[in-house]
This record gives structure tokens, C-alpha cells and sequence, in this order.
């Protein structure tokens, strides 16, 4: 599978009943690469997220899948294209994590055609590449947080799209699966060619598995680009209202944004 | 190919899930055909098997008995019916609502649809003086139109299962005083009958309230098999429902439509018989343990309680024959509580 597929976003503007969230935003999803986007609290990266992805409808503007609105494209023809794990997706009582895994699966199914060894195979995959396969029969409300967590991309990888959104798939897990999921991520990207957009809050993982970053500020993008050429103090002082020292990231180069604080300022200026 | 192992895991899984739904459907089945041949062959007048069997092939093989065919054929066979497919009707109502309102209270007898049918009931009974076959048409488009009103009263950019629930449980507390203050203008003989329909009955049963609920049946079921692939998708949550490339909204909608019609049409039947829809959903879950969504499985229990239940209510107290709604009810409040015990202890609920 290669990443033919362009997702991009034209003048969107998206809001919530009177409250305008996102304004005016035109952005284009490098395909085949892996995007994050960061910002402060309610800057709006959970909401493009949620715009791209046709789960919320713009009120100006558009989201385009291959030159196509999104929001108007038959909603099944975009699940086999665009996956998306939405920030709180609810798991039914008892299910078993190859039956959640294997709802991923809805898109490629209908009335005439059902489960298949295919299927089989693309949950076996899924539940592979996160690890859960020895999981596979336990009941989902039992697993810890970060193993349902690995559950849920499981599901997403299932769907097996070219194109992968995610919102803040890293919540709730500790450092190491945090690196584990970001590892996961890369692999689609760099193996096969897979497009992937991901909502982060640390800013270091950011910069250091971003292919392309986007940094948001109240409804608009401020800066995007490589990490490397984008992530200043002046941009992180922008973004967070924060100041900041950047430097370089001894494993992978790219950079890294240590905090300043109230209570070191003294030495920071030092 | 180093899958193999995984793939054998996810159909070894699916398997034992589909033999585990198999065991519990053909255990139920099971049950249900003890139950119907005790319906058919207890009694007043006590019919041995062998003649059940002789009358139920008297049609065909024209061996007739006119005593035991009255009793088998005209009195308890229409009853027995009447009573598996009401119950399979009011526990398909159940789940569907439970299901999509993530919610074990949201069955139709709680969020007021079944108070809709018997305040229109009522009022038929109580204001225009109708009975029989037009009192049930009232009560379908009593059950109906409620749920239309609090689907539209819980639109808020979408439907939130927690405002169908609120709002329904507020229309069950509104419909109950309409019942109460249509009582105070009615007469005696008239508030007997209205009481005897509110309670639940098979007493009355007519073949053909049996054929037209069968007939209802026979429509809802393709609609509902249509519709309930996408509850896998639905049960997600809206976001992901809709990433996965279901029509959430019109699913919904339609799944609501069938739920309130699977409702609205046994209440006609039988009334309002209480708890059968509550239960069944829930009993279903337990048994399957997390191997399925548990429809026809449901059904099956809803047919089960309610042929079971009305057996206990002809028979348990010697000559006294109870509506089937007073041992629905005692039987539902007793697994009400028991839920809500379960599942302080536990966390979680069915």
C-alpha cells in the first residue's frame, strides 16, 4: 500500500454552535510522512483533528480527500481511505479484545459479504504490531489503561486506511508504551508508506517523531514545517506563552524544548 | 508468513465466542419448547402429551377429538403463542434500547413508551368507551407517538442517550398522572377493565391479536437484521462510529423506530406487561459472557420469561388465575434489585 492519498484543509472554519474554534485554517497533510500537531489547551488541535476527519462539519470551508469534500463523500468510502481514533471512544461491557479489534474491520464488511479470513488476518496483524495478541480473548473492561489504549489503535490499524488520524493516542500511557505507540506509528510511515496524523501534548516526542509539525494557536496554525526549522524559543514562547531554552537532542538530533519557569529564570538569564 | 499464530488466536477466539452463542440460543430453545409443551398440557383439564401431540396433527391427520382439540387448539395454543412472541417482542424492545442508549435502564417499560400505550389505553377505555381491538390500535399509536415526543424533545444537535433516558423517565412520571387523573372521571366497571389492561393479561387471549403481532414480526425482523450490523459500529460511540463509516443518525433513528414498534405492537396485544423488557436484555449479556450482542438470544428470553411467568400465574395459586404482569413484575423486581447489588459490587452493570 502507498500513500497516494492527499488529505488537505482550505480556508476551514470549525466551531461549535456560536463558539468559533478553528478559523480560517488551510493546511495540506504531507502524505506518506508522519504529522503532529501540538498546541496549548484549546487551541483547536483536537477540533481540526475532528474536522479533517469528517466528525465535525465545517461551517465555512473545507476538508478535501483527493481534491473531494470529505463531508459530502459517502461516509463508507472514506472509512476504507481515512481511519480516526477520536480522543474517547467507549468500549461495550465485556467485550474481548479480538471482538473490539475486529470492529475496525465494519468498513470492509456488508450485508453480503462477512467475516473473512482477511479480516482474521488484518486483526491478527493489528493485535501483532501493538503487541495484545496474547491478550486477544481477555475482556477489554479488564486491561489496564494503557494496554485498552493499545486496544483502540489496534482497532484503528485494523481498518488498515492509508491514511491514520489520532488524537492524543498517547494519554494515559506510561513513557515507555508512549514511545512504543510514537515507534508503531513511524513503522506504518517509514514500512508502508502509511500517512499519519497525530495530536501530541509532549512537545519533545513531537519534535522527535515528526516528520512535519504543526503548531497551533487559538483556532489558526502559527508555524509548521520540519522540527528542526520550526521549533524556536520564539515559536514556543508564541504557541505556550512560555519561555524556553531549545536544544539538541542527543539520541536523534532534533529538538528538544526545556522549560524555563518563575523559579529559574535568574539562572536561565545567567 | 509469521502470522499464524496471531491468526489462529483471532479465529480460535471467534470461535469459541460462536459456540458459546450457539450453546446459550439452543439452551434457550431448549427451554422454550419445555415451557410451550407444559403450557399445552397443564390445566383444569390436564391433556397427557401423546393427545397435546394428537391435536396439534389433528389438521393434518383428521384424527379429531372436538373436547381436547377446543382446549389445546382454541384456549392454550393461541395463549402459548401469544405469549412467546409478545415476550420475544418486548425483549428485542429492550435490548435494542439498552443497547443504544448504553444504558440497562433504558428499556421501553422505563423510559416511558409503555406508559404512552396505557395512557392511550386508558383513555380510550375510560373517555371514548372502546374496548377489544380498537383500545389495542389506541395504545400503538399512544407508544408511538411518546416516542416520537421525546425523541424530538432530546434533539440537541444529535441524541444523547442520557437525555433520551431523563426526558423519558420524566414522560413516564407525566403519563402516570394522565392515567391517574382519567381514572378519577371514570365510572367503576370502567376503571376494572382499564386497571385489567394496565396490569397485563393473557386471560384474553384471541388468535388474532396472535396473527397480527406474528404479522408485525414477520416486517420488523428483516428491518431489525438490517439495522443491527451497524450497532457494532454504534456501540463505539458517535466519533468512531461514524470513522468506522457508519450513518449514525439515520441508524439510529431507524433502530429507535423498530425498538418502539417491537414495543408499541406487544403492549397492543397484551398490554403493558412490565419487566420482560427490562430483563431480557440483561439475562442475555450474562449468559453470553461477552460473546455477542445477544438479539436473538434476548428474544428468546423474553419469550421464555413470559411463557413462564404466565404458566406461574395460571397455576401457582389454586383457583385464582393472575395477570401475567403481576409475576413479570414481582419476578422483575426481584432481578432489578439484584442488578443494582451486582453491580455495586462488581462496578459495572450487565
Amino acid at each position: 500500500m502507498s500513500a497516494n492519498h492527499q488529505l488537505e484543509a482550505v480556508g476551514l472554519h470549525l466551531g461549535y454552535a456560536d463558539r468559533q474554534i478553528v478559523t480560517d485554517l488551510s493546511l495540506a497533510i504531507p502524505p506518506g510522512r508522519l504529522t503532529v500537531i501540538v498546541g496549548a489547551n484549546a487551541c483547536g488541535k483536537s477540533t481540526l483533528l475532528r474536522g479533517l476527519a469528517r466528525l465535525l462539519a465545517p461551517s465555512r470551508g473545507a476538508a478535501y480527500l483527493d481534491g473531494k469534500p470529505v463531508h459530502t463523500m459517502p461516509t463508507r468510502d472514506v472509512a476504507t481511505l481515512l481511519g480516526v481514533l477520536p480522543q474517547s471512544p467507549i468500549a461495550p461491557d465485556a467485550i474481548a479484545v479480538a471482538d473490539l479489534v475486529g470492529r475496525g474491520r465494519y468498513p470492509h464488511q456488508g450485508w453480503f459479504r462477512r467475516w473473512t479470513i482477511e479480516d482474521d488476518a488484518a486483526v491478527a496483524e493489528a493485535l501483532a504490531a501493538t503487541d495484545m495478541a496474547e491478550l486477544a480473548d481477555r475482556p477489554v473492561d479488564e486491561l489496564s489503561g494503557g494496554q485498552r489504549q493499545r486496544v483502540w489503535i489496534a482497532m484503528a490499524l485494523a481498518q488498515q486506511t492509508d491514511l491514520l488520524l489520532l488524537d492524543e493516542p498517547t494519554t494515559f500511557l506510561d513513557i515507555n508504551h508512549q514511545v512504543e505507540v510514537l515507534d508503531l506509528l513511524t513503522d506504518l510511515v517509514r514500512l508502508r508508506g502509511r500517512t499519519v496524523v497525530v495530536v501530541l501534548h509532549d512537545l519533545n516526542l513531537a519534535c522527535r517523531y515528526a516528520d512535519h509539525i504543526v503548531a497551533m494557536k487559538a483556532g489558526r496554525v502559527v508555524a509548521e514545517g520540519r522540527p528542526v526549522d520550526v521549533m524556536t524559543e520564539q515559536v514556543v514562547a508564541d504557541v505556550f506563552g512560555m519561555a524556553s531554552r531549545i536544544l539538541v537532542d542527543p539520541i536523534s538530533d532534533t529538538p528538544m524544548i526545556v522549560p524555563i519557569g518563575r523559579h529559574h529564570v535568574d539562572r536561565a538569564l545567567a | 508468513m509469521t502470522l499464524a499464530v496471531e491468526i489462529e488466536t483471532v479465529s480460535g477466539v471467534r470461535l469459541r465466542q460462536f459456540r458459546r452463542r450457539r450453546a446459550v440460543l439452543v439452551g434457550l430453545a431448549v427451554a422454550l419448547l419445555v415451557a410451550f409443551a407444559l403450557a399445552l398440557n397443564l390445566g383444569d383439564y390436564p391433556v397427557p402429551p401423546g393427545d397435546v401431540l394428537r391435536s396439534l396433527l389433528s389438521p393434518l391427520t383428521g384424527a379429531v377429538n372436538k373436547g381436547v382439540d377446543f382446549i389445546v387448539l382454541q384456549v392454550r395454543l393461541p395463549r402459548a403463542i401469544l405469549a412467546i412472541l409478545s415476550g420475544a417482542a418486548f425483549g428485542l424492545a429492550g435490548i435494542i434500547f439498552q443497547t443504544l442508549l448504553r444504558n440497562p435502564l433504558a428499556s421501553p417499560d422505563i423510559i416511558g413508551i409503555a406508559h404512552g400505550a396505557s395512557a392511550a389505553a386508558v383513555f380510550c377505555i375510560i373517555i371514548l368507551g372502546w374496548s377489544g381491538l380498537s383500545v389495542s390500535l389506541g395504545a400503538l399509536a399512544g407508544a408511538v407517538l411518546t416516542a416520537i415526543a421525546i425523541y424530538l424533545l432530546a434533539w440537541r444537535n444529535g441524541v444523547t442517550a442520557y437525555r433520551v433516558v431523563l426526558i423519558g423517565i420524566g414522560a413516564a412520571a407525566m403519563l402516570g398522572a394522565v392515567i391517574s387523573y382519567l381514572f378519577t372521571r371514570a365510572r367503576l366497571n370502567e376503571v376494572q377493565q382499564a386497571l385489567a389492561w394496565l396490569v397485563g393479561s393473557l386471560n384474553a387471549a384471541r388468535p388474532g391479536d396472535a396473527i397480527v403481532l406474528a404479522v408485525a414480526l414477520l416486517i420488523l425482523l428483516p428491518l431489525l437484521f438490517g439495522l443491527v450490523r451497524a450497532l457494532e459500529a454504534l456501540e463505539l460511540g458517535d466519533d468512531t462510529a461514524t470513522a468506522l463509516g457508519a450513518r449514525v443518525e439515520l441508524t439510529r433513528l431507524g433502530l429507535m423506530l423498530v425498538a418502539v414498534s417491537f414495543a408499541a405492537f406487544a403492549t397492543a396485544a397484551v398490554g403493558p406487561v412490565g419487566f420482560v423488557a427490562f430483563v431480557s436484555g440483561p439475562i442475555a449479556r450474562r449468559l453470553l459472557d461477552g460473546a455477542g450482542r445477544g438479539f436473538a438470544q434476548a428474544a428468546l428470553v423474553g419469550s421464555l420469561v413470559m411463557l413462564v411467568s404466565d404458566l406461574v400465574a395460571q397455576h401457582a395459586l389454586p383457583s385464582v388465575q393472575l395477570p401475567v404482569g403481576v409475576v413479570t413484575g414481582a419476578f422483575g423486581a426481584l432481578f432489578l434489585l439484584w442488578l443494582l447489588i451486582a453491580s455495586g459490587r462488581s462496578g459495572r452493570v450487565n
